[in-house]
């Protein structure tokens, strides 16, 4: 097994650093002159070339690139264009932000996306599975940036039960819940339909094989075949709980823009409006290590609680 | 020929000719045409691409025309059964053109990925180790990617604009097909008749074609049709952000977005066309599950 | 005395087992080392073994399934394992094979009398001609065309598909056919059917065969001569009634003693073999059947032995036979 730990580590390096190729290659991919991607426009001849030799942009590419990964090893993802700050401060802060919001969603959708998922199934066939199963297409289908507007409309304008933007101005818990619920549920949408499919399917299949039929049919207790249940499933389970979390650090792009939390995503949209493209390297850069790293998590989760898989 | 003398005719097991035995497609057809929910779906979605597409002649106004005066008006407002937008402009003509640009850009990158995907993960489940290694490695670095996150790079690298979009979204979707392609090949290519084939002495392309393509088309169809509703959702996401159709054109990420500050004034204006993102991706997902359903083979 | 139609030299195939962190061979499978036999035209040479003794690699060898480490394969004089592309083609019609699993050896979308005509199609024939063909042979074979031409492979029951299998081999017009466990798949009753009918359309088109199969019963009803195979390699061959009558190798008796009899004087008290058949990955030294051998004796562990014939063309691999220096000069 620990061959198995070892070969998959070993698989996240090459997979980093593609990324890396693919992140540093954006610069390049903009039309235009690439050192208008990272100065300012009204920066200084000499601050150009300065910059010019800094990031080694009369060099080439493949050196270019060994020396922008250097950099970001060493924690310097440049300069916003915008603020003139280290992308790597307000990224830092950005991403502290985004993982509130992702955790608290991620909360949300498993807890309930499972409860859901394991009722429709030990209930299949009969009226709450309908019911749950129509819920879950619906969160599948739903556009969670639309979601979070029809919930500010709703909540926020008509009811003005919650607030509508940003993180709470007022520390302590209550301000922080307040404004932390509707971001939170328009979030966890998009992952509460596929998490409740994924758990209902993976449980049918299981309880459909013969073995649980004859072990029912001798009547075990139900408790012992839920639990039964719940720890094959586990494995198909934890995958897709990984990839929703990743889903909503990257999706938190869109439901932070409509309620302006200060997050990577709210980051990241600003960086689009203004084309300011380090930030953009940067933050995206750090999410998707983010990712990598959290995917290798559960893999190796995954081993631990079912070794068959290492088998591989 | 005769059967030879001594050989007792296979009678055994299966009984008399019944109606002429169907063929698989046959066999999908039917049971798709037997499942209220997705007959519902299918054609609610016919009714959403009918009138995208005849946006020109069903649309009562011209989509980029308005006037102050008139901005903002609730639905049921003679003239303007939807209402108006923040400049004036009418809502159905909008909602009716916008649906175009949506539709595009949500199926057109799942359609390139479909066939991009699947010559890619055909050959790398056919062809040889080095082919497979080589691309399935290179599809994992863009897994490395969450789908929002890796649109947003592409796009924001190579701006705003319909055609970026489809490229960038292309781009997302082509692993995520090569993965399930190349999964399906390799579990076909180690059945007995690929080896039957071979010993006929049909070369690689003839056995592609006449019979991994027909095993093989089917599962990464079902996974294609997965994955409209999410391109829609992307597509006009990244329009909402002012990364993909820029203004004035209609499309209804992008109308998401320019009437987002409007709330406080009209609610109802700025929740249409976030509902029609909705009842699309909506009818795309019942459609694509019960063709999963269809489709299973059994016995 | 003729030339044998089909005649395998030195035949190996070892398969790497990858493991490890880089994905590096660790171990190898040893499937086929050295076979070596001939095939004779017109009669039906049976291979018999347990399962894991390379009979399945060994048929897909022969075919260019799977290419050979080492060793030759000769088809009426030709190589065939260094023929080229077009040659190989053409050497396809001649040599043709029936799979074990019938289900999964016909491609569940071809209504089965497409199944059959591509391989003519293949090969350049029209269309509408190899339809016809593929029918008329169906029918030959027991399988009315106009009942069941159209028909879908789980349409059919397992008799059935294997003489669609058998119909696909014989399409082209074959000198020699492998049969890889031609009937194991089936039940009992149908078993016989399928055997008959390949005893009849051999005698109706003068093949060859070479059927493999782990079941005795098979082999004894349908072999002119027998090849015995434990672990990859050969240890016993002769016509099909001296090993009957007079096995000779321990491997062989033993497997003659073990089939299950109804007559109750031939049951036995004891299993005549015993322990596990060993792993492929690691085989015994010397003779690979001496872990499990009543007779074994401290040369076995080691060389492997050599043939030595018992009678003429009754050949076998075992130091109990060998013949003393002064027998040998």
């Amino acid at each position: 097994m620990w061959v198995y730990v070892g070969r998959r580590l070993l698989l996240a390096i090459p997979t980093l650093l593609g990324a890396s190729v693919i992140v540093f290659a954006m610069v390049h991919l903009a039309p235009g002159d690439p050192i208008a991607a990272v100065m300012p426009a009204e920066s200084s001849a000499a601050e150009i070339e300065a910059t010019k030799r800094a990031y080694g942009f009369d060099r080439p590419l493949p050196v270019q690139y060994l020396v922008w990964l250097q950099r970001v090893a060493q924690g310097d993802l440049g300069r916003s264009i915008a603020t003139r700050r280290p992308v790597i401060l307000d990224v830092r802060d950005a991403l502290a932000n985004s993982l509130v919001l992702a955790l608290s969603s991620s909360l949300l959708a498993f807890v309930v996306g499972i409860a859901l998922g394991l009722l429709s199934a030990f209930r299949q066939g009969r009226l709450l599975d309908k019911l749950c199963a129509a819920l879950a297409v619906i969160g599948v289908s739903v556009p969670h940036y639309w979601a979070g507007i029809i919930l500010i409309i709703v909540f926020s304008v008509q009811l003005n039960w919650l607030p509508a933007m940003g993180a709470a101005d007022d520390p302590g818990l209550l301000p922080f819940l307040r404004h932390i619920a509707l971001p939170t549920v328009a979030l966890a949408l998009i992952p509460l339909g596929v998490i409740t499919r994924v758990v209902r399917s993976a449980a049918l299949d299981i309880l459909n094989q013969e073995f649980v039929t004859a072990l029912r049919a001798k009547g075990l207790a139900a408790r012992r075949v839920f639990v039964h249940v719940l720890k094959n499933s586990a494995p198909q389970i934890l995958t897709v709980l990984g990839l929703q979390f990743g889903f909503q650090l990257g999706g938190s792009v869109l439901v932070e823009s409509v309620f302006s939390w200060p997050g990577t995503g709210y980051l990241l949209n600003l960086a689009i409006f203004q084309r300011d493209i380090p930030v953009l390297q940067g933050v995206i850069l750090v999410l998707a290590t983010f990712f990598v790293l959290l995917n290798l998590a559960v893999d190796l989760l995954q081993t631990l609680i079912d070794p068959r898989i290492a088998r591989h | 020929m005769a059967p030879l003398a001594g050989v007792e005719a296979a009678t055994d097991a299966v009984a008399a000719v019944p109606a002429a035995p169907m063929s698989y497609w046959r066999t999908v057809g039917w049971r798709l045409g037997r499942d209220r929910t997705t007959l519902a779906a299918g054609g609610g979605l016919l009714v959403i691409v009918l009138a995208a597409l005849l946006a020109p002649w069903l649309a009562p106004y011209d989509p980029s025309a308005g006037s102050i005066r008139l901005r903002l008006a609730w639905p049921g407002t003679p003239g303007h059964w939807l209402g108006t937008d923040e400049q004036g402009r009418d809502m159905l003509s909008r909602l009716l053109w916008g649906g175009r640009m949506t539709l595009v850009a949500g199926l057109t990158p799942v359609l390139v990925a479909f066939v991009v995907g699947s010559a890619l993960g055909i050959a790398a489940g056919f062809v040889g180790r080095t082919t497979s290694t080589l691309i399935m490695r290179t599809m994992d670095i863009f897994y490395a990617f969450p789908s929002v996150l890796l649109a947003i790079a592409i796009s924001g690298a190579l701006g705003p604009g319909l055609a970026n979009t489809l490229i960038s979204l292309s781009i997302v979707f082509i692993p995520r097909v090569v993965r399930v392609a190349e999964s399906a090949t390799v579990q076909v290519k180690g059945l007995e008749y690929i080896a039957a084939a071979r010993v006929s002495g049909a070369g690689m392309g003839a056995i592609v074609r006449h019979h991994l393509l027909a095993n093989v088309l089917g599962p990464i169809l079902v996974f294609a049709s997965t994955q409209v509703s999410l391109s829609i959702i992307l597509a006009a996401g990244l329009s909402f952000l002012g990364l993909g159709v820029t203004p004035p054109a209609a499309e209804w990420g992008l109308m998401l977005n320019t009437l987002r500050q409007s709330i406080y004034v009209n609610a109802l204006v700025p929740a249409l066309p976030g509902l029609a993102i909705f009842a699309t991706s909506m009818a795309f997902n019942l459609l694509s599950d019960g063709l999963r359903d269809a489709m299973e083979v059994r016995g | 005395m003729t030339a044998p139609l089909l005649r395998a030299r030195g035949l190996t195939k070892h398969f790497p087992l990858r493991g490890g962190l880089l994905g590096r061979t660790r171990a190898w499978v040893h499937a086929v080392d050295g076979v070596s036999f001939d095939v004779n035209a017109g009669e039906t040479l049976g291979i018999v073994g347990e399962s894991g003794c390379g009979k399945s690699t060994l048929a897909r060898l022969l075919l260019r399934l799977v290419d050979p480490d080492a060793g030759t394969v000769t088809f009426e004089g030709e190589d065939v394992l260094r023929a080229s592309p077009s040659r190989m083609k053409r050497l396809r019609r001649d040599l043709q094979l029936v799979f074990q699993d019938p289900y999964a050896s016909l491609n569940p979308r071809l209504p089965i009398e497409d199944a059959v005509a591509f391989s003519l199609l293949v090969h350049g024939t029209p269309r509408g001609e190899a339809r016809e063909r593929a029918r008329a042979l169906l029918g030959h074979v027991g399988l009315d065309p106009r009942m069941h031409g159209r028909r879908y492979a789980h349409e059919l029951s397992g008799g059935q598909r294997q003489r669609v299998n058998i119909a696909r081999a014989l399409v082209l017009d074959p000198r020699l056919l492998v049969l890889d466990e031609p009937v194991s798949a089936l039940d009992k009753s149908v078993q016989a059917q399928v055997l008959n009918l390949l005893q009849d359309l051999k005698a109706e088109r003068a093949l060859t065969y070479v059927l493999i199969s782990h079941d005795l019963n098979v082999i004894e009803y349908v072999s002119d001569r027998v090849l015995v195979m434990y672990l990859g390699e050969v240890v016993e061959t002769g016509s099909a009634e001296a090993l009957a009558e007079s096995p000779r190798h321990p491997y062989t008796q033993a497997l003659f003693a073990s089939a299950p009899s109804m007559d109750p004087d031939r049951r036995m008290d004891r299993p005549p073999i015993a322990g596990d058949p060993p792993n492929p990955i690691d085989p015994p030294s010397g003779c690979r059947f001496r872990t499990r051998c009543p007779f074994a004796m401290p040369r076995c562990a080691e060389a492997p032995p050599p043939f030595v014939s018992v009678d003429p063309g009754h050949e076998v691999a075992c130091y109990l036979y060998e013949l003393t220096p002064a027998a040998r000069g």
